[in-house]
C-alpha cells in the first residue's frame, strides 16, 4: 500500500460519498456557540428539519459572555444567549451555559471533557477550531450555512485540501514557548502561507510540547491561513485523554489505542510542501503590526517599511500609523497600557502556571490594567486549587470567569481607543480588541513580564 | 439561494492585501441573531476615514469589489459575506481568498473570482482611472469581461460550487439524497468515538 500522511488517513476514513471531486465528509463532533449558530437553527426551523445527531453536537456560550458581574451583558447579547439556550432545548443539544462548571471557551472545554480525541473530524462555526488538530484530528472552522448543513446532515461537502509539513527540529531555547514557535513560523511563512492546506507539525520540538502547547500551535494554524493544523497522536496525547469524562474505557480504550497508533504519517509519505525550522533559532516574539505575521523577536526593533519586501511596504506603513509606532524603536522600549492573559490560544492551566510564576512576589506596573481570564471554569477551579488566583490578584491582575473576553471585542472586555495591549490572544487586526485598540501578540511569560515592567520584557529582564 | 448566473456592473477598487473579516464586519455586529441588517457595518471602521474608497461617490452602487490577495482572512464569520451582499456587492475579484470566506461567499451567492495578480492589478488601475468601467462576471462560463479595456479572463470555480450558484441549489437538499450512504457510514463508525450522551461520572 502507498505511504499516506496522517491527514490522508483521517480524510479517507471519513468520506461518505464523492461527487465531481468533492467529498462528503462525516463529522464526528460539531461544536456550537452562541454567535454563529442562531441563523443556522432558524434555518432548520423554517425547513422543518431536526438536528440529525444531537449526541455528536456540543454547545456552550463563550464569545459574548461577561467575565465579571461588574459588567453585565447588553440586551442584544442577552438575546443571543437566550437564543442559544432555547435552540439547545428545542433541538435536544447538550449545552453548557454560563454558570455551568463545564462552561468555557469551546476549544478549551471539548478537550477537557474528552470529547476531542484522536482520529476524528471536528467542526465549529469558529476559525480557531484548528486547535483540536493537536490531538490528531481534522478540525476546521466553518460558516453559519455550513453549521446548518452539519446540524441537518452531520456531514459537509469538502474538497480535499493540500498537504504541508512544518518540521521543527532541535530544542526550543529556554523561555521560548509554543506561542513563540507558532509566531516565529507565521513570521517566516506569512499569513497566507498555509492557504488551502492541512499543515502537519512534526519534529522533535513539536514532540517535546505538552498537549496544552500543541493546542496553542494548532490554534494559530488559521493565522497561517491553513485549513487545519495537525500533530500526530503519541503517548503524550494518550496520557492526556485517558480517564476524561467522554474518553473510551475498558475494551473500547484498547480498541481506540490500536486505531490511534496507526494514524501517524507513514515513512516515505509525500507532502505537497515541506518546510523545516530549526527550533534553536526561535526567540520570544512580539507583533508590531496589524496581522500576526508582522512580528519581531523581543530583541528586535520596529522595522523600516522601506526595508521590507516591496509588496509588504504599504501595509507596514499603514500598520505603523494605526499602531502609533515609529520605525527603529526597540520593541522593549514600547510601553503598554493593558495586559490580557486569556483566549483559546493561551488560557489553559499551563499558560496560567507560566504567567503566575513570573508574577509571584511582583506587582503590575502602576497605572497599567491587567486581566487574566481562564479558558474554562474547570481551568479556573484548577488554578484556584493551585493557589494561582492569589498570585495573580496579589500582583494586581483582575481574576475573571471563563470566556473569550478581550480576544475579540464583542463582550464588555474591550480596549479603549488608542489603548495598547500585550495580549496572549491570536489576532492583532485593527480594532480586534475594541475599536481603535492596539494589540501586540505575545506568549504568557512575556505578557506577565510586560505587566510588571510596563513595557515589553522577558522574565529575566525583571 | 437565488441562482446567480451573471454579475454585471461597476467595480470598487480596494487596493489592500489581507483584508480580514474583522475589517469587513467588526465583531460587535455579530451579536445579532438575524441573517440581515449588516450593511451599515460593512467596513465600519475604515469608512470613518473620508478618504476611504467606499466614501467616494463615484463608486456608489458598485456590484464588484476588486481587492488584494488573501481577501477574507481571519474569523469564519459568514456575516462578512452577508454584509458585502447588503452593501450591493455580488462578486469579489482577488488573486487569492481565505478558504472559509470563499466557502461562505459561494454559499450566499457572492461570487469569488480568482485571477492572477497582474490581471487584478490591471483591473484595479483601470477602475481607479474609470469608475464607470463596466465589468461582467459570467458565472456559467467562468469568465470575467471588462470589454472597454479589452480584458477577457477565465477564472476557476469548483464545478460543484459553480453548479450550486447557477442553479441556486439548496445544498442540504442535495445531501439528503445521500441519506442511505450516510446511514450506512454511521453503522461502521468505531464504538470508541465520543457522544455527549455517554459520560463517565
Amino acid at each position: 500500500m502507498t505511504a499516506r500522511t496522517l491527514a490522508a488517513k483521517l480524510w479517507d476514513a471519513h468520506v461518505v460519498a464523492s461527487d465531481d471531486g468533492v467529498d462528503l465528509l462525516y463529522i464526528d463532533l460539531h461544536l456550537v456557540h452562541e454567535v454563529t449558530s442562531p441563523q443556522a437553527f432558524d434555518g432548520l426551523r423554517r425547513a422543518g428539519r431536526r438536528v440529525r445527531r444531537p449526541d455528536l453536537t456540543l454547545a456552550t456560550m463563550d464569545h459574548n459572555v461577561p467575565t465579571t458581574r461588574a459588567t453585565p451583558p447588553d440586551a442584544i447579547s442577552i438575546g443571543q444567549m437566550e437564543a442559544m439556550a432555547s435552540n439547545a432545548r428545542d433541538f435536544g443539544v447538550r449545552l453548557y451555559p454560563v454558570g455551568a462548571p463545564e462552561q468555557g471557551i469551546v476549544h478549551v472545554i471539548a478537550p477537557q471533557l474528552g470529547m476531542t480525541l484522536p482520529g476524528m473530524t471536528i467542526v465549529c462555526g469558529d476559525s480557531h477550531t484548528s486547535t483540536h488538530g493537536a490531538f490528531g484530528s481534522i478540525a476546521f472552522g466553518i460558516g453559519t450555512s455550513e453549521v446548518e448543513h452539519v446540524l441537518a446532515t452531520q456531514t459537509l461537502w469538502q474538497r480535499r485540501p493540500g498537504t504541508m509539513s512544518i518540521t521543527v527540529d532541535g530544542v526550543l531555547p529556554r523561555g521560548v514557548s509554543a506561542k513563540d514557535l507558532i509566531l516565529g513560523t507565521i513570521a517566516r511563512l506569512g499569513i497566507a502561507g498555509g492557504v488551502g492546506a492541512i499543515v502537519e507539525y512534526r519534529g522533535s520540538a513539536i514532540r517535546s510540547l505538552s498537549m496544552d502547547g500543541r493546542m496553542t500551535v494548532c490554534n494559530m494554524s488559521i493565522e497561517l491561513g491553513a485549513r487545519a493544523g495537525l500533530v500526530a497522536p503519541d503517548d503524550v496525547t494518550f496520557a492526556y485523554v485517558e480517564g476524561r469524562p467522554h474518553a473510551p474505557r475498558g475494551a473500547a480504550w484498547t480498541n481506540a489505542l490500536d486505531a490511534w497508533r496507526a494514524l501517524p504519517t507513514d515513512d516515505g509519505a509525500k507532502f505537497d510542501r515541506e518546510v523545516h525550522i530549526d527550533a534553536g533559532e526561535l526567540r520570544p516574539y512580539v507583533t508590531w503590526g496589524t496581522n500576526p505575521g508582522q512580528s519581531v523577536t523581543i530583541d528586535g526593533r520596529i522595522p523600516e517599511p522601506e526595508a521590507l519586501p516591496a509588496p509588504e511596504r504599504e501595509a507596514a506603513a499603514r500598520a505603523l500609523r494605526y499602531m502609533d509606532l515609529r520605525a527603529g524603536t526597540a520593541i522593549r522600549d514600547v510601553p503598554v497600557d493593558a495586559v490580557f492573559v486569556g483566549s483559546c490560544t493561551n488560557a489553559r492551566i499551563e499558560d496560567l502556571r507560566t504567567a503566575s510564576e513570573v508574577l509571584r512576589g511582583r506587582r503590575v506596573r502602576s497605572g497599567l490594567r491587567a486581566l487574566v481570564v481562564p479558558g474554562s471554569m474547570a481551568v479556573k477551579a484548577q488554578a484556584e486549587r493551585e493557589g494561582l488566583d492569589r498570585v495573580f490578584r496579589e500582583a494586581g491582575f483582575d481574576w475573571r470567569d471563563a470566556g473569550c473576553s478581550m480576544c475579540l471585542g464583542m463582550n464588555p472586555d474591550v480596549l479603549r481607543p488608542g489603548e495598547r495591549c500585550a495580549s496572549t490572544s491570536n489576532r492583532n487586526f485593527e480594532g480586534r480588541q475594541g475599536p481603535g485598540g492596539r494589540t501586540h501578540l505575545v506568549s504568557p511569560a512575556v505578557a506577565a513580564a510586560t505587566a510588571v515592567a510596563g513595557h515589553f520584557a522577558l522574565p529575566e529582564d525583571l | 439561494m437565488e441562482p446567480v448566473r451573471r454579475v454585471a456592473g461597476r467595480a470598487m477598487p480596494l487596493d489592500r492585501e489581507n483584508v480580514d473579516t474583522d475589517q469587513i464586519i467588526p465583531a460587535h455586529w455579530l451579536k445579532r441573531t438575524e441573517r440581515t441588517g449588516y450593511g451599515a457595518g460593512l467596513f465600519e471602521a475604515w469608512r470613518k476615514d473620508p478618504a476611504f474608497v467606499m466614501n467616494d461617490p463615484r463608486y456608489r452602487g458598485a456590484a464588484v469589489l476588486i481587492a488584494g490577495a488573501n481577501f477574507g482572512s481571519g474569523s469564519s464569520r459568514e456575516h462578512a459575506a452577508w454584509a458585502l451582499l447588503e452593501g450591493g456587492f455580488r462578486a469579489v475579484v482577488a488573486p487569492k481568498f481565505a478558504d472559509i470566506f470563499r466557502a461562505n461567499a459561494q454559499r450566499n451567492g457572492l461570487v469569488p473570482v480568482v485571477l492572477a495578480t497582474p490581471v487584478v492589478t490591471t483591473l484595479m488601475r483601470a477602475v481607479e482611472h474609470d469608475p464607470a468601467l463596466e465589468i461582467v462576471v459570467d458565472v456559467e462560463a467562468g469568465a470575467l469581461h471588462a470589454a472597454a479595456i479589452g480584458l477577457h479572463e477565465h477564472f476557476v470555480l469548483e464545478p460543484r460550487a459553480r453548479d450550486a450558484l447557477v442553479n441556486g441549489w439548496d445544498e442540504i437538499e442535495i445531501t439528503e439524497q445521500h441519506a442511505a450512504q450516510v446511514a450506512a457510514f454511521e453503522a461502521t463508525r468505531p464504538q470508541w468515538l465520543p457522544m455527549t450522551t455517554r459520560r463517565a461520572t
